[in-house]
This record gives structure tokens, sequence and C-alpha cells, in this order.
């Protein structure tokens, strides 16, 4: 990742710090000095925080405590392409976004019902533990640690990984085709490190050439000095929609790392958690079924009894048992669309975004991992 | 009577000048050292309060990243300490072919600062103004970027004769290697550097002692061809062989490889500080009394003679002092082509600080062994100085 761009300023920070130290005698507070700039991860949880996170939530459940304020209050970004950024209007908007959408219709009804709070890399842990937002969709990736000191890590929205960008004329497919290619990268980044052991792990050979400034290794790459740039796949095909002719450059369908981006709910509230669960649940069958925003209506007549009853015609799935309307999931497809819609908005062919092949998006019907437990 | 000595007598200790300067001596001292202790200690004390580890011992542990370009053998499995020593030599390869190459530009542009022709010396001016008057990093982003990466792309290289290739990756040409009868062919190599030592020491000294012509430069120069010739015939097989670069799948293999980062960054330290060493060249040249040089005109020197035999020698003492801080400068700036992709000390010491999560003790390690550097070239520069400088008796 970019984690470590701003180390130079943070080092000498801390230099100054221990300088500073030196006048007041109390210790002064740790210092976090890394991964600030982080995207989709963060620092470990500070101990205090993490402490809080020991006392389970008492009181009243969050199900009750949203429907009183009217909002579901979303933990989300507001300046990254395709995951949650703003659009001209200035309305929150992108894939992130719309999940959390899709939960305020799941308990209001209404899209709109949601309170956005942007929250930096470094801030997503502690709003989880102090229950301050009730849902983070953050491209967030689900690590054990995170599981055991955040919250509760709900259902892989996103499976993100470290790809590969290079050109289409090179009509290259897998990383041993790159066998004794150079490839551009970012210093001082776990992509680095993954780079290296994905070459080595294959016997293949590489040249690597590397950068500490990000703009300088895709205009390396851009002009031709690598024959590949590699980064995370979200990453490289919003930097690859900057290029002059993004047409004639591709992300190869070759993962190096495992990033699942999962929206998190606090922990200590299992029917909050089985709610958030659902909607994802929902927007994956919904897709599975072909049930789509433009043809809910007409689906509430289909034969099929697993649409049936995914849009409460007949029988039910615990809507009752989560506190939600029967028609809850009719009202998310209806007002969000399925996960292929949310997709393909911003990051499908024609997406608001930019294009990024489904990759293991796909269902897992057409051979993605994208799966959901069935709705009964 | 002596006024003035019972006068000195009656002085108490706390007015006595010497006692006072000493006490100033020994408390500034004292300060000094206090001074020094408690920041260290203080740098201690607080990487024990975050749990900073200070010690070197992750040096050893594998380094996991690649670097673009190594003199030695270097890979990912290989460690910290491996890939630091790789960034060192490749600072080194830097320094000492830019300040040699520094040296040589620089010179020839103060003699085209001196020239009396107009053009001639007014390009020379413009050269010296736009380059000491624009940041040596943007300079660098121009040549990498603006420069070498405008290069064709690998596929449709430029080619010389040679072979040799020229693209936006670097500069690939053959390389002689050796082969099996290399090492006896070097031996007759050694010989005849030697000999040809020996030839024009003892042929110049007849000439100088006797008066008579021995031509000593034109004999070592024989005897040098010569030898390694009949050497090269008599091991039979050839003793090397030219490694020609051929274009695979994605790059030259093989043959003599000079990076555009490399290029990029030595073109830009050399024409920098070619630039400020003009100025120290010509401020010595000009230093030198006007009548030297008519004199030597007036006994009849060539305009080459006056400079190597006259102008030179007295010029070098107003040169050097000045021109070793623009050698350390060379090698210190070369701390920038982490803005360019060349892995260098600096750039390498800042990937093990990502990677290994200890700026501290790296920082200390870098800054230490940028401090070497310095003093190794300055001491070398001072021994070369004093040789040239007046002796005064």
């Amino acid at each position: 990742m970019f984690v470590r761009k701003l180390t130079p300023a943070l080092v000498a920070l801390v230099l100054f710090t221990m300088v500073l130290a030196s006048c007041a005698p109390a210790p002064a507070q740790p210092v976090e000095v890394t991964r600030v700039v982080e995207v989709t991860r963060i620092v470990e949880a500070p101990a205090a925080a993490a402490a809080a996170t020991a006392v389970p939530a008492a009181g009243p459940k969050r199900l009750d405590v949203v429907k009183q304020r009217g909002k579901v209050v979303c933990g989300i970004h507001t300046s990254l392409a395709g995951f949650g950024y703003l659009d001209a209007d200035g309305k929150n908007v992108g894939f992130d976004v719309d999940f959390c959408r899709a939960v305020a219709v799941a308990v209001f009804d209404d899209p709109n019902a949601v309170e956005f709070v942007p929250v930096s890399a470094a801030e997503r842990g502690p709003a989880l533990q102090t229950g301050e937002i009730d849902l983070l969709s953050r491209t967030a990736t689900w690590t054990s640690s995170r599981d055991a000191q955040w919250g509760n890590f709900t259902v892989v929205m996103f499976y993100d990984g470290q790809g590969m960008l290079v050109r289409k004329a090179s009509g290259f497919t897998t990383l041993e085709d790159l066998d004794g290619a150079t490839v551009c990268v970012t210093t001082g980044t776990t992509t680095e490190l993954n780079l290296a052991d994905a070459f080595r792990q294959r016997g293949l050979q590489f040249t690597a050439v590397t950068f500490e400034d990000t703009p300088s290794v895709y205009g390396a790459y851009e002009q031709g000095r690598c024959d590949a740039a590699t980064s995370d796949k979200s990453q490289l095909a919003a930097v690859r929609s900057g290029f002059a002719n993004p047409e004639d450059h591709f992300i190869m369908d070759v993962t190096m790392s495992k990033e699942p981006l999962t929206p998190t709910v606090p922990q200590g509230d299992d029917q909050w958690f089985d709610i958030v669960k659902t909607v994802a649940f929902v927007l994956i069958n919904a897709e599975e079924l072909g049930v789509t925003s433009a043809n809910v209506d007409e689906m509430l007549k289909s034969e099929d009894p697993s649409i049936k009853r995914m849009l409460g015609v007949e029988g039910s799935f615990g809507q009752a048992d989560l506190g939600l309307s029967n028609d809850f999931a009719a009202n998310i497809i209806r007002k969000v669309g399925n996960y292929g819609e949310m997709y393909d908005r911003y990051m499908g062919p024609e997406g608001l975004a930019f294009t990024l092949d489904r990759g293991l998006n796909k269902l897992w019907s057409n051979g993605g991992l994208i799966y959901a437990p069935p709705l009964r | 009577m002596q006024p003035t000595h019972t006068a000195q007598r009656s002085v108490p200790f706390w007015r006595d000048d010497r006692v006072l300067t000493w006490a100033a001596q020994v408390v500034s001292a004292i300060a000094g050292v206090a001074f020094v202790v408690f920041f260290i200690s203080n740098v201690l004390q607080a990487a024990k309060l975050r749990g900073l580890d200070l010690g070197f011992s992750f040096i050893r542990d594998a380094g996991g990243f690649a670097l673009g370009e190594s003199v030695i053998e270097y890979d990912p499995s290989m460690s910290f300490g491996r890939a630091y020593v790789v960034g060192l030599l490749n600072t080194l390869k830097v320094a000492v072919v830019g300040t040699v190459l520094a040296t040589i530009l620089g010179v020839i542009v103060a003699l085209a600062r001196l020239s009396t022709n107009w053009l001639v010396n007014k390009l020379a001016s413009t050269f010296i103004e736009v380059i000491r008057n624009v940041p040596l990093l943007v300079q660098l982003f121009f040549w990498y970027f603006g420069v070498f990466q405008q290069l064709p792309p690998v596929k449709e290289s430029i080619e010389l004769p040679g072979p040799t290739y020229l693209s936006q990756r670097g500069l690939y040409m053959p390389a002689p290697t050796p082969t099996a009868t290399f090492r006896p062919w070097a031996f007759t190599v050694i010989a005849a550097v030697v000999l040809a030592a020996l030839a024009y020491y003892f042929l110049r000294r007849r000439q100088v002692l006797t008066g008579r012509p021995s031509y000593p430069v034109w004999t070592a120069a024989l005897l040098f061809v010569l030898i390694p010739a009949i050497g090269w015939l008599a091991v039979g097989a050839s003793p090397l062989q030219i490694d020609i670069p051929v274009l695979e799948r994605f790059n030259f293999a093989g043959g003599l490889r000079l990076t555009t980062e490399f290029a990029a960054l030595l073109t830009g330290l050399v024409v920098y500080t070619s630039a400020f060493i003009a100025e120290v060249v010509r401020a010595g040249v000009l230093a030198v009394p006007r009548g030297q040089v008519e004199a030597a005109k007036a006994v009849g020197l060539t305009y080459g003679q006056t400079l190597r035999l006259v102008v030179f020698p007295q010029a070098l003492r107003v040169i050097i002092p000045p021109l070793i801080s623009q050698y350390l400068n060379l090698t210190k700036n070369s701390s920038l082509a982490i803005a360019i992709g060349y892995p260098d000390l600096f750039f390498v010491g800042r990937t093990i600080i990502n990677q290994a999560g200890r700026a501290v003790p790296v920082f200390v390690l870098v800054m230490g062994t940028y401090l070497i550097f310095s003093l190794l070239t300055s001491s070398v520069m001072n021994v070369y100085n004093r040789r040239v400088k007046l002796v005064e008796r």
C-alpha cells in the first residue's frame, strides 16, 4: 500500500518530539508513526481504545437506537474513486456508500436516511470501538487482529488484491508471461514485498524500478520505462482511467495478495450484526436470482419460490426476527439495486469512476468468490 | 619601586585573566559534553518509552525487496545488510564517475568562459548562470523524465555501432568478458605496466641528466602495447570474448548496461557540479598574475604549454580548497537519486527504514556513512593540496 509515504516527515516529527520530550519531564504520548495515509488498512488500535471494547455494549439495542435517531450513522470514505467519493453535486456516492444506503433502506425504506461520517484510516478502529458509528463501510481489509479488536466484520463485499497493470499490446495474461520483465513499484510498501515474493515463488526473474513517489511510478510506466506496474487492483484501475490512452492498458487477471474489503459493525449487538449481514446476502442473492432494480416489480409475480421468499411475497426468511419489514429486500433492490448493479454503477464497463474487471468479485456461479447463504 | 609587579601580585584569582580564560574553557567544555550526553540519553529514553529497538540485529534479516541495479549480486532473499552495501556501492559508483566527469567538463567550461571569442565566452557564461540557478532536484527530474524517458522504447532502440543500443531502458553495449585463458594473459599485462613504468622512469632520468633525447614516452607506450600483444598470441585461445547485448522478450540480455536512472543522475550531477567547478577554476586562473602569462608568451610557449606549465600549477593552489567542497557536494547531492529511482545509499536506507521499521539506527548508519565518505574525500584532497601549495621558505 502507499502507507509509508509520509514516513520521512513522520520520522522527522519523531526526532523532533524526542527533542521536545527532553524539555518536558512527563513522558510524551507515543506518537503513531506509520500508516497514517493508508487507504485500506490502519494502525493497530491504541491500547486505551482496545480496552474499551472489553466492555460489552449493554443498554438499548442498536436497531432501536437507530430507529429512534431516524438515521444510520455510517463511516465512509469521501475521496476514494469508486468506493466512497463526492460526485459533481457534492453527493456521497460509491460502492461502499451504496452499501450504507442499502442498510438505511432495510431499516427506513429510505436510501437517504444515512448520516455519513467521513473517517480517516486511523479513526476507523476507534470509531467502531466506541460505537459512535453504526456501520463502517470504508474499504477496510478484514484481518484476524482487526476482527478481534475493532468490531465484527460482516460479509466480504469486495475482493481486492495486488494486481499488475500491463500494456494491452503485450498480450500478457499470467505472471509467467512477465518472466524477465521490468516492473515499476512504489518503494517502502507491502506491494514491493509481495511483488518480490510472487516472482520468487514462481522462480521468475524481474527487474524492479522503484520510486518513492506514486505519480513517478505510473509516469515511468506510462512512458514505457517498465513493462508492468503493480499495486492494489482498485488503485491500478483508478490510475489507468487517468492515463492519456486508458484503452491501451489493462489489469491482468492475477492477484498477488489478499485484501478482502468488508463492512464492519461494532461488537456486542448480534441483532444489528445479523441485519447488516442479511442486507449483504440480499444484494448478492438478488444478483444470483436475476432480480434487478428494473425488474423487481415484475419479479413480485415470479413463480420461483426463492424469489418469492426473498421479495417477501411468500414465506419468510427471518425478517421479523431481525425486526425488519417483510418487504425490506424488495425495497433494497428497488432503491439501490443488486450487488452487480452496485458494482457496475461505479466500476463496470460504463462505470462512473473507472472500469475494473470483476475478477474475483464475480458471483460464485460465474467463477468468482461472491457467494451468500440462501435466504430461507 | 616596581608598581606593576606589586599590582600583578595583588590581583585576586577571580580577576586574573589566565585563570578566567581557563575557567571559561572548562565550563564551556562541561556544558558541551553535558548537552551531548543529555541529548543521547534522551533519545535512548524516548526510544525505550516508545518501545523502539535501537539495535542493529535486523541487519541480518532477509530484505524481501528488489533493487533496480547493483554492482554485486543481489536478490530479494538477501539481507538488509547486503542491500545496504548495494546502495553504498551504487553511491560510490556515481560519485567517483561523477567527480571525474564534472572536473573535466568544469575545466572545459572554465576555459570557454575565459576565451576571448565572444560567442564561446557568452555560451559558457549562459550555461553557468542557467545551471547554477536552477535547483538540482528540478534538473534531475528534467534529465530523467524530460530527456532519458523520451528515448525510444526498448523494442525500437537506436542502434549504434558496436553494436550498442540506446533506449529509454538504458544504454546496452558490448562488454569484454574473460575466458579461461584470461588469467595467464593478465600477468603479461601487469608485466607490461611494470616494465613500461620502469622504462619511462629511467629513460626520462637519462634524458634529464644527459640532455640526449631518449624517447621515454614512446618507449613506454611501445612496451605497453607490445608485451600484451605477444602474450595474447602466446596464450593460444583468445583471453577475452565480446559479450554482445541481445534483445530478448523484454530487455537486452548480456553486455554492459547503464540504466537511464543512473544516466540521468550522473548527467544531472555532472552538469550541475561542473558549473560550480568552472567558476572555481576560472577564479583560480584569474588569480595567476597576468605577468606570468605574458612572460610565458615572451619565451615562446604555446597557448597549451602556457596553460599546462605556467598557469595551472599556480592556479591549482587557489582551486583545490573550493574544489574539495564541490566534490563533497556532488557526493552528498547524489542522495537526490531517490527522486528518480536510482537505488543509492539513501534510497536503500529509506527502503530499509520502511520495511524493517527501524528509523533511528538506519538514519544513524546512513549519516555515518556519508560522513565517512566526505571525510575520506577531503583528507585525500588535503594531501594533494599540501603537495601543490606554495612551498614557503
